[in-house]
């Protein structure tokens, strides 16, 4: 069983290295882009049974900062 | 006085702050590895020193906020006993939830790394007593993650309370309302980006630090 956490600012934080990724582009001739923010990903490979508040408390016992930061869980039940 | 500091992988201050303590008090610290459970019977000092914990992974702090020694650091906290976190020590505070907010990638997304003035927002506390509200001071900075961020409410309560310890004096990393360092709600925690150890004598270019660790003692002692 695999679970996949995306990590992500909450609105309204500033991300300088979004920032900074959003000026790249621009500086590479794509003009379209109006916003950056970048976040993590982080895979998770669990045991069968791991429930979700297992992997609700993992995140906001380690894997997000709360403070600053939101999560999301995506699981997927295909090894 | 008899102080610790806590050694996490990938501190590099240790061994400055360690030196620091020694001269003003004139007893060494204990060195307490991060896998240990318990702090030395009797102290009454703790100090998280800077450094790149744990490679930075994940965030920083975010690793070593959640080592062993932290259980017995956030409990000896609770009790009243002084801890300081300097630098990296600042973010494993945040981290472990000992003190509010969190400390992001600087605006302008360079390391900094210079004597910066700040300015000494509150003169009474544990470890600010050897000073002059208002004072400027000079502390070195070095680092990448040092810009303070919080919740509006929870800056307008660190104002109100009296818990911005220093705030910066020129711009340094886009710090919400430009602060350096900051206490919880007891005191006796102490969070800071700049070094105050690394301004301990005339060689290190100042000695603005030194009244840091002298006012402690005398609180403390």
């Amino acid at each position: 069983m695999k679970a996949r956490v995306f990590i992500t600012l909450k609105p309204g934080v500033l991300d300088p290295q979004g920032k900074a990724i959003h000026h790249a582009l621009e500086g590479l001739g794509f003009g379209g882009v109006q916003d950056v923010r970048a976040g993590k990903l982080i895979e998770l490979e669990l045991a069968e049974g791991t429930s979700d508040p297992d992997i609700e408390a993992m995140c906001r016992k380690l894997l997000a900062n709360t403070v600053i930061e939101n999560f999301r869980i995506e699981r997927s039940e295909d090894a | 006085m008899k102080s610790a500091v806590i050694v996490f992988p990938g501190s590099n201050c240790d061994r400055d702050i360690a030196v620091a303590i020694e001269q003003v008090t004139g007893r060494a610290p204990a060195m307490v590895w991060h896998r240990d459970s318990e702090l030395p019977h009797g102290t009454d000092f703790i100090a998280l020193p800077g450094g790149f914990s744990y490679g930075d992974y994940l965030r920083s702090g975010a690793m070593a906020a959640r080592a062993p020694i932290m259980r017995a650091v956030g409990e000896a906290a609770s009790r009243g006993v002084p801890v300081i976190g300097i630098c990296n020590g600042f973010q494993v505070l945040t981290e472990a939830g000992l003190l509010p907010g969190a400390l992001m990638r600087n605006a302008g997304l360079a390391f900094v790394c210079r004597p910066v003035a700040l300015t000494v927002e509150n003169s009474q506390s544990l470890f600010t007593a050897a000073y002059r509200a208002g004072e400027t001071v000079t502390f070195p900075v070095a680092h990448h993650d040092g810009n303070y961020q919080a919740d509006e409410p929870t800056l307008d309560r660190l104002e109100g309370e009296g818990r911005v310890a220093f705030r910066y004096g020129e711009p340094v990393n886009g710090s919400a309302r430009s602060i350096a360092g900051i206490l919880n709600d007891s005191g006796n925690v102490l969070g800071l980006m700049p070094h105050p150890e690394r301004a301990l004598e005339p060689a290190h270019g100042g000695t603005d630090g030194r009244r840091l660790f002298e006012g402690l003692l005398e609180a403390v002692a």
